[in-house]
């Protein structure tokens, strides 16, 4: 039965009975089912666990769970035994469940399978530790630890708290952990003043990308005049690249919830709303349910906890475009108008749904809100730099060697990134560039591994920290190209109000076209640094105003691949088709005719184990031949 | 059109002027494209200008005044999979398919769009078939991957 909780007694008999469906002292097993889960094949592994589970008679609890942050190695299987803790098991098969049930259930594990272990569990929001594993299961067994893997050793997570933690459908769960008792803390034992100075203190910057003090904008639509005020979750993630909203929202939505609560109560708002992109439709569903069981045990609607204070939300669809990620675009598609962006000021926390004060965060920046007021705003500020406090979380991609989502403290390099984390580059690889901030972000090159990554360190080398992807680019990239393919993203996404933005971007993408087809005229380069600059300068809102980023950025530290294009009318990365032939290396060719049968357009000759050649006149450079070729005997030049 | 869901749809947002875009994606959700007369008729149920109807189905991504095919098709461009080779599974699809991204196959069986990002960089370069996922493409799939659907209920 569900009950409405109106005291901190029943908050923690909630808490109680998350603790027992998290801890269930029998054999849990977890199948984590984010997006990148889902995409792997989470969804099989879950049912033929289940099944196996019926059929062994096996007396475990199968549930799902978030993304643990690792996708790379999805799909992500948790196996937890009483006393002898976690096992975590990648790259799951539905074959593979089925077999991992029966060696569960003869209590043993199947190490060649297993990612790491983890013999206690931290609790960041009360600091506190939960052993998992007690006596001789504690100790070191051949897996390794959770916390030794390269991968998470030098994460630190706040934001991803729960992730990969809890089943994101269980509230108890999420109260279990500690959850919904910062805003307990808030709303009974401090001024709404009280907690917008914790904020302040703590440091906190938006994590949406522009690292605008969070307690200056609270305290700003608080004094704003009004009767009426709103808040806003961001969750346009519209950054290509960037998907960790997407993955707090799938796995971890309370946090998101309980930062609005305590965000309310500071500002003095009674509605919110939550604008989710249409491309996440799992988020939504897990939003939805969330929103319904906060409803549903008093944690939204009227009398919040027993305290007469008063908060709902509301859910917003997007309808797909990227500038609706920009404030007030988003503002006038909440009010059911179109996505189009308008003059600042007046700013939002003085006039903005339906003109009335609303106060605007991104996801990232409310999950961090529970765990400030929670820890206090000294902790959190012990962490990161001068000017960027706590963690900054990252969507490592593109060609590194462990992708996913880490979280890690404020200033830490590219270089730890990269590498201690990454794992380095695919393929042994050489590095050439980590691109940061999405369309509005730029190019970081080689030369630069070495920077601390906060928001003063990105914005002065040309980027921008943004909502946290980092694309990781090797030898294999055309910078120019790069350039191009933002450029193509942004001309089609500027909503057209303002002309320097929608003249600017085409004006930009048309010459970038021509050099990437090879027609690339003397003078082209420069051109692009006046369109850009005056695009930046002139653009009504930070859509035009940060487009010319990844023109510019590469231009300043990949003049030589511009160079290339236009003078020399080559693509040294063997990217852009005008300027490239498909060739196969009579040395390394086997003849072993794999390239021949794929070709789509049957230009591959060659008999028997013969070296294969390619008609160029008929290659339409699709690359098909390089990607099956196991012998790397396709050259590109 | 009358006695079509539109019309149930519509009656929820009645006199709603801030509801538009709600009803439309009801719409597209339920006929998987915007037909013109649920267009009129937005416009008249929530009492406004047919224009603003049509400049919201037109302003985002997500709408269609066309009708789409059986399977639709969203080929991820985000950044992740543009430098995976995202760009050439498009063209892949474009080949085998014989349609522009935004195009739909004679038959209605397939729908060929790009979607701007779908979150999932870390098993780029990624497609959605329908509500499916499909990472770590290789191009050589993509004919196989196509005959499943197609092949499906018939």
């Amino acid at each position: 039965m569900t009950m409405r909780i109106t005291s901190l007694e029943q908050l923690e008999a909630v808490g109680r009975e998350g603790l027992q469906s998290l801890y269930p002292g029998r054999v849990r097993i977890a199948v984590g089912v984010g997006s990148c889960g889902l995409a792997s094949g989470a969804g099989e592994v879950l049912t033929s666990t289940e099944e196996a589970v019926r059929v062994q008679g096996l007396d475990a609890v199968v549930r799902g769970t978030g993304c643990l942050g690792f996708c790379q190695q999805e799909p992500l299987v948790d196996v937890l035994v009483p006393g002898k803790g976690r096992t975590v098991y990648h790259e799951m098969t539905a074959d593979r469940a089925e077999e991992l049930v029966g060696v569960v259930a003869q209590g043993d594990a199947k190490a060649d399978w297993a990612l790491c272990r983890m013999v206690a569990e931290d609790w960041i929001i009360d600091g506190s530790q939960h052993p998992l594993a007690s006596g001789e299961a504690a100790e070191p067994n051949g897996i390794p630890l959770y916390q030794d893997l390269p991968f998470f050793r030098k994460q630190c997570k706040i934001v991803l708290r729960n992730c990969g933690f809890i089943d994101p459908m269980s509230i108890e769960q999420y109260i279990a952990r500690g959850g919904y008792r910062a805003v307990y803390k808030a709303l009974t034992g401090m001024q709404p003043q009280q907690v917008i100075e914790q904020v302040a203190a703590s440091g906190l910057r938006g994590r949406g990308g522009a690292g605008f003090p969070t307690a200056r904008k609270w305290q700003a639509c608080r004094e704003a005049p009004g009767e009426v005020k709103y808040l806003v979750c961001n969750a346009d993630e519209g950054d290509p690249g960037a998907y960790m909203d997407r993955s707090i929202l799938e796995g971890d939505p309370h946090s998101v919830l309980e930062g609005m609560l305590i965000g309310a109560y500071a500002i003095g708002a009674h509605k919110g709303y939550l604008y989710v992109r249409a491309e996440y439709p799992l988020a939504v569903q897990t939003l939805e349910a969330a929103i319904d069981a906060a409803r549903e045990h008093g944690l939204l609607g009227d009398d919040i906890l027993g305290t007469g204070f008063h908060f709902d939300v509301e859910l917003v669809r997007g309808a797909g475009a990227f500038v609706c990620g920009e404030e007030t675009a988003l503002l006038a598609s909440i009010e059911g108008t179109v996505g189009e962006p308008r003059q600042r000021p007046p700013f939002p926390a003085h006039k903005g749904l339906w003109d009335q004060p609303t106060n605007i965060n991104n996801v990232k920046s409310w999950a961090n809100v529970p765990v400030v007021i929670s820890r206090g705003a000294e902790w959190f500020a012990a962490m990161g730099t001068e000017q960027s406090k706590g963690t900054m979380v990252f969507s490592l991609v593109g060609k590194v060697t462990n992708t996913g989502l880490v979280e890690v403290p404020m200033g830490i390099s590219l270089q730890e990134l990269v590498y201690d984390i990454g794992g380095g580059i695919l393929d042994d690889k050489e590095f050439k560039a980590v691109q940061t901030g999405g369309p509005s972000g730029g190019c970081i090159p080689q030369e630069l591994i070495h920077l601390p990554v906060d928001y003063e360190q990105l914005t002065e080398a040309g980027s921008m920290m943004g909502s946290g992807g980092m694309v990781v680019m090797d030898e294999d990239t055309c910078m120019v190209d790069v350039a191009r393919y933002f450029l193509t993203f942004t001309k089609d996404e500027s909503c057209g109000k303002c002309t320097p933005c929608r003249d600017g971007t085409k004006h930009m993408l048309d010459i970038l076209t021509r050099i990437c087809d090879g027609e690339g005229r003397e003078g082209d380069v420069e051109l692009l640094e006046d369109v850009g600059k005056l695009t930046k300068e002139a653009s009504l809102c930070g859509l035009g105003g940060t487009a010319p980023n990844p023109v510019l950025t590469t231009i300043r530290y990949f003049r030589d691949e511009y160079d290339a294009h236009v003078v020399d009318k080559k693509c040294p990365a063997g990217v852009c088709k005008a300027l490239i032939q498909y060739s196969i290396s009579a040395e390394k060719c086997t003849g072993c005719g794999v390239c021949d049968q794929q070709c789509p357009e049957q230009c591959i000759s060659g008999q028997d184990k013969d070296p294969r050649v390619i008609d160029q006149d008929k290659c339409i450079q699709c690359g098909v031949c390089r990607d099956v070729c196991r012998y790397d005997a396709v050259i590109v030049q | 059109m009358e006695s079509e869901p539109a019309v149930e749809i519509l009656e929820r947002y009645a006199g709603d002027r801030s509801a538009v875009i709600r009803a439309l994606q009801d719409i597209q959700e339920e006929y998987n494209y915007l037909p013109k007369e649920a267009l009129e008729m937005t416009a008249q149920r929530l009492d406004v200008p047919l224009t603003q109807v049509l400049r919201a189905a037109t302003f985002y991504k997500q709408f269609s005044l066309e009708p789409r095919g059986k399977h639709c098709i969203n080929v991820c461009m985000g950044t992740a999979c543009h430098v995976r080779g995202g760009q050439l599974i498009l063209e892949r699809l474009q080949r085998e398919l014989d349609v522009e991204p935004g195009g739909t196959t004679k038959d209605m069986q397939f729908s060929l769009d790009v979607v701007r990002c779908i979150g999932c960089c870390s098993i780029a370069p990624v497609i959605r078939i329908d509500d499916d996922t499909h990472g770590r493409l290789r191009q050589n799939r993509l004919p196989r991957l196509l005959r499943r659907y197609a092949e499906e209920e018939r």
